[in-house]
């Protein structure tokens, strides 16, 4: 299958947007001035990363993405030594991400690479569990260390104790150090982010393999289901609204929790209340960790957290109120949800015919269990947690940058590369210690407006779901859990090119992520912050969700989402919940408009829409 | 049941240990009554006694069949024909199975059999509520590795059936389809005398089918045992098991019974009843019906329930043909007409998946240096 050359589409430069590649890293680029590179890149496959990324990304938040260009690819390439697979190769068009699994083509270096692989990954299997508890010190670690970091002032006299102490340091060097530091942790956490995580998703997808083998009509989503009920802390956030809707009753002090909807106001009536204080105490605990929970993916920097936003869990923990107070249970229906578990992986295998076949399937099963909490609980702790924590650092070095007028507002932060703020630092501290102008406050000001006007130029361009020459086979297992890469995919991609008229459209395929059919009213919400207007039953149209979501989830009938897998936050939710859903649809958001009459079929991932 | 040993002149001593009936109900039959009333009608006692939803009936049990044969003479005539036919000779044979099925047909049963078929179509009338009850007459062979048996089974199946002159002539029919040509010549190269073979012949009330069809708890493409495959158009099954239409086919999943695909196609034809001569005859589907789902989803979702049953009855993937009935309320409206073993699938010995060694390490390497194919 053919897509379009990689260098055409980068060739077609949108009008006011030229020189744009100065806003990302240089090797992210497509080139023409390299004929071996060149040549490799139009030989190669690269599709367009929409599961992250639904928008082109701010030159900032491209550290993520670097973060996980190393991380994944050298655990694959370097750590594990994956026999077929060296890493995952990037590029950007336009800001928008597109990305590349690498094979070992020799078939001797494959083979030289089978022992190393069979006692460096089965070591992590084998001890799994252990090491997973040694992972979770290092996580919590690297969480204290970038809460316990601090983004210095400077101030016009350094204070007194800088002499009486000898500490021989400025704020001015303590900034530059502590930036790197800030940096740095980043990229440590991303690095025990992919510890687990490229064995865990192989261990899921090839028992999903081995099933699909047996049963080759079985849907995604039954395998899935077969390691569903499993307990992780993903649910945790949502476990505390409930905790803290059932407390709220219990003292009494509901009505002041449910008078408002804005937080100050609430919090202040509760001061008032002896039993509200009892209750504010409560909400403490909570809130550290469970509220760094990002309203978003985590990945970008506009994602905030309910503690930035105490305004979204406040709506969960009303409607919970509501719940509790009309005597409805709010308790996930987990032990339903385990019986129906256990009632189908016993049926499934009952129509396994050979012993062989039913032994390696336990044995899939079990490994699949295993690995689940990670493949779930690792999101919490990074993209939640301490995205939560290193965006509001980021914050308070753009506060200084604003401070001595090298940017003009907070948010013009993430126009900027990190190696760009690094340099703006420099200037800004050497101006700070001589006692003259940053340069910069003529020049990053200039260039940061020109960068807005190309960030909406490249959010309104459409980025073509892949692009160069599809291989035969793909070995990687990201690629195929992650962003189903498969045949059918593929297909689905070449026709999304001639994009019928989005009026006209009566149906949406996505990947079916939850069972059951149901018809109903739409609700689009493109943030958490909108899920307030949700009606019960409605059916919920988002770009993708996340924990901090979860409150929605006991008022809606269906879920249907623009980006994600059958792994998805939305698809495992909606299980765990029993309602349909179908995930990954490309564009359910711009073509769905809220009060239309939808129905859902999460077992084929058909969404009909009523015109 | 003294009138069925009176019938073959068994003294009342003898009655008890073994006296063969010459007339059957359906649910008095096992899957072990093969050789009594062969294979169809043998596992419809099989299904009713499982408690599947089976449209009533009764066999003409192989005695009857014989009763027949000698009580007549008919067996002397045949022996006669056949005696001077070379079995090499085609349209010998084609002449000589000629001559003996006109003969057959042409042979009234003895008073006594017509007035046990007739008792019990008398009966089936009366628990059915309806006078002249249409039935289906199909034959019911008790030799599996016949081929007369095989393809006069799929042949002689004769719809609504009205009254019981006809159901008798039609019975006949039946019986005479073990005397095709290519029956014949099987037997004569296998060694088989025709006396050692018989015949059941069932009578069963007719679905009045508004939707009928075929079903696999197996997948018949691929051989997956976690779905089952229902095709299926308007009228009575004949159009579906013939292939004289494409079908509507749906992919059902056996664990969770959702409807994971369906293919909804033109259907043209379909088999019902001709309002006037009260005959089975092919007809053209309405236009405007012909991209109609024939079979609502509701009745996929029971119809794959009762394959499931069936299926874990016998304990092998099996092959069903079936009927909604459209003057029985919902819920109450859809019959199993057939169920039998299926074969192809069964027969192939399937290897291992599994990858050598068995740990989940050894799968997942052996599926890494696979890898998957996209293109």
């Amino acid at each position: 299958m053919k897509f379009p050359v990689p260098h055409d589409v980068k060739a077609k430069t949108i009008p006011g947007t030229e020189g744009w590649e100065r806003m990302y890293p240089y090797q992210y680029q497509f080139v023409t001035d390299d004929p071996v590179r060149n040549q490799y890149e139009k030989e190669t496959f690269w599709f367009y990363d929409g599961l992250h990324y639904p928008e082109p990304l701010y030159p900032f938040d491209t550290i993520w993405d670097e973060a996980w260009f190393l991380a994944l690819s050298q655990y694959n390439n370097r750590i594990f030594m994956v026999p077929p697979v060296r890493g995952v190769d990037h590029r950007m068009i336009n800001g928008y991400v597109y990305i590349s699994p690498v094979p070992v083509k020799n078939p001797e270096e494959i083979g030289s690479r089978v022992p190393h692989f069979m006692e460096r990954a089965g070591h992590y299997y084998k001890n799994w569990d252990a090491l997973e508890a040694k992972w979770k010190v290092k996580m919590e670690a690297t969480i204290r260390e970038l809460e316990a970091l601090q983004i210095p002032r400077l101030a016009d006299m350094e204070d007194l104790s800088v002499v009486t102490d000898a500490v021989g340091e400025s704020k001015g060097y303590h900034l530059l150090k502590n930036y790197d530091d800030l940096i740095n942790l980043g990229i440590k956490c991303w690095q025990y982010h992919f510890e687990f995580l490229n064995l865990g998703y192989a261990a899921y997808v090839f028992f999903l393999d081995f099933a699909q083998k047996l049963f080759p009509s079985i849907p995604a989503q039954r395998v899935t289901q077969m390691i569903s009920g499993i307990d992780v802390i993903m649910y945790q956030p949502d476990e505390e609204l409930k905790k803290l809707a059932k407390r709220a009753v219990e003292l009494g002090v509901d009505q002041a929790v449910t008078f408002s909807k804005e937080w100050t106001d609430v919090e202040a009536a509760l001061k008032k209340l002896p039993k509200g204080i009892e209750w504010l105490t409560s909400l403490n605990l909570s809130r550290e960790p469970w509220f760094q929970v990002s309203t978003g993916t985590g990945w970008f920097h506009h994602d905030r957290s309910w503690n930035d936003q105490m305004n979204v869990p406040l709506s969960g923990i009303q409607t919970y109120i509501e719940k509790v107070k009309q005597g409805v249970n709010i308790e996930r229906p987990t032990a339903k949800v385990r019986a129906e578990r256990d009632r189908i992986t016993a049926e499934y295998r009952g129509l396994i015919e050979k012993d062989e076949d039913r032994k390696q399937f336990d044995e899939l099963l079990g490994c699949a269990k295993t690995v689940f909490p990670y493949v779930e609980n690792h999101l919490f702790y990074v993209e939640h947690w301490f995205h939560s924590v290193f965006w509001n650092k980021m914050r308070e070095v753009a506060a200084i940058m604003q401070e001595h007028g090298v940017i003009k507002d907070v948010d013009d932060v993430w126009l900027l590369r990190r190696d760009e703020i690094k340099q703006a630092l420099w200037d800004i501290v050497t101006a700070w210690a001589t006692g003259v102008t940053p340069r910069g406050t003529q020049t990053w000001p200039k260039e940061i407006e020109w960068r807005k006007g190309v960030m909406q130029k490249f959010k309104e361009w459409n980025a073509p779901p892949a692009i160069g020459t599809a291989p035969e086979v793909i070995q990687e297992p990201f690629t195929i859990v992650l962003w189903g890469v498969t045949n059918k995919s593929l297909a689905d991609w070449a026709s999304v090119q001639e994009v019928k008229d989005p009026e006209t459209i009566t149906e949406l395929k996505g990947f079916a992520g939850s069972p059951g059919i149901i018809e109903g009213k739409a609700r689009v919400c493109r943030t958490v912050s909108e899920v307030g207007q949700l009606q019960q039953g409605e059916i919920l149209v988002a770009p993708t969700t996340s924990p901090s979501w979860a409150p929605a989830f006991a008022k809606i009938g269906a879920c249907i989402t623009d980006v994600g897998g059958v792994m998805s936050h939305a698809a495992i939710v909606c299980r765990e919940y029993g309602m349909p859903a179908v995930v990954g649809t490309g564009h359910a958001t711009k073509i769905i408009r809220t009060g239309m009459k939808l129905r859902v079929d999460g077992s084929t991932g058909a969404v009909t829409i009523a015109r | 049941m003294g009138g069925v040993a009176e019938a073959i002149g068994r003294t009342p001593a003898d009655r008890m240990e073994a006296a063969p009936p010459v007339v059957c109900w359906f649910e008095d039959c096992r899957k072990e009554s093969v050789p009594l009333v062969g294979g169809k009608c043998s596992s419809l006692g099989e299904l009713i006694n499982a408690g599947v939803r089976v449209p009533p009936g009764f066999a003409l049990t192989t005695e009857g069949y014989r009763r027949f044969m000698t009580g007549t003479g008919m067996d002397h005539a045949v022996r006669a024909v056949l005696a001077g036919v070379d079995t090499q000779d085609l349209d010998a044979l084609e002449r000589a199975s000629a001559q003996i099925r006109a003969a057959i047909e042409a042979q009234p049963f003895s008073v006594e059999m017509e007035d046990l078929v007739a008792e019990c179509y008398r009966k089936l009338a009366v628990r059915c509520c309806m006078p002249a009850l249409p039935v289906a007459v199909r034959s019911s062979a008790t030799a599996e590795d016949l081929p007369g048996a095989s393809f006069a089974g799929q042949q002689d199946t004769y719809l609504w059936i009205r009254g019981v002159d006809d159901v008798l002539s039609h019975m006949r029919r039946c019986i005479s389809s073990l005397y095709t040509g290519r029956a014949i010549a099987y037997r004569a190269h296998r060694g088989f005398g025709d006396a050692e073979v018989a015949i059941s012949v069932g009578v069963q009330k007719m679905a009045n089918s508004f939707t009928a069809g075929v079903m696999f708890t197996i997948h018949p493409a691929n051989g997956d045992r976690s779905v089952i495959v229902i095709d299926s158009n308007f009228g009575f099954g004949e159009s579906v098991v013939a292939g004289e239409v494409t079908p509507d086919h749906f992919v059902v999943n056996k664990i969770t019974l959702d409807i994971i695909d369906r293919r909804i196609s033109q259907k043209e034809l379909c088999y019902t009843v001709d309002p006037v001569t009260q005959k089975s005859r092919a007809m053209e589907v309405p236009f405007e019906r012909q991209r109609v789902q024939s079979l609502i989803d509701d009745e996929i979702t029971e119809l794959a329930w009762m394959g499931k049953q069936i299926e874990k009855h016998y304990g092998c993937p099996m092959d069903i043909e079936w009927a909604v009935d459209k003057d029985l309320p919902a819920g109450g409206n859809i019959f199993i007409l057939q169920a039998r073993p299926e074969t192809v699938w069964s027969a192939k010995s399937q290897s291992a998946v599994a990858a050598a060694g068995g740990s989940a390490m050894d799968y997942i390497l052996s599926g890494m240096l696979a890898g998957k194919k996209v293109s």
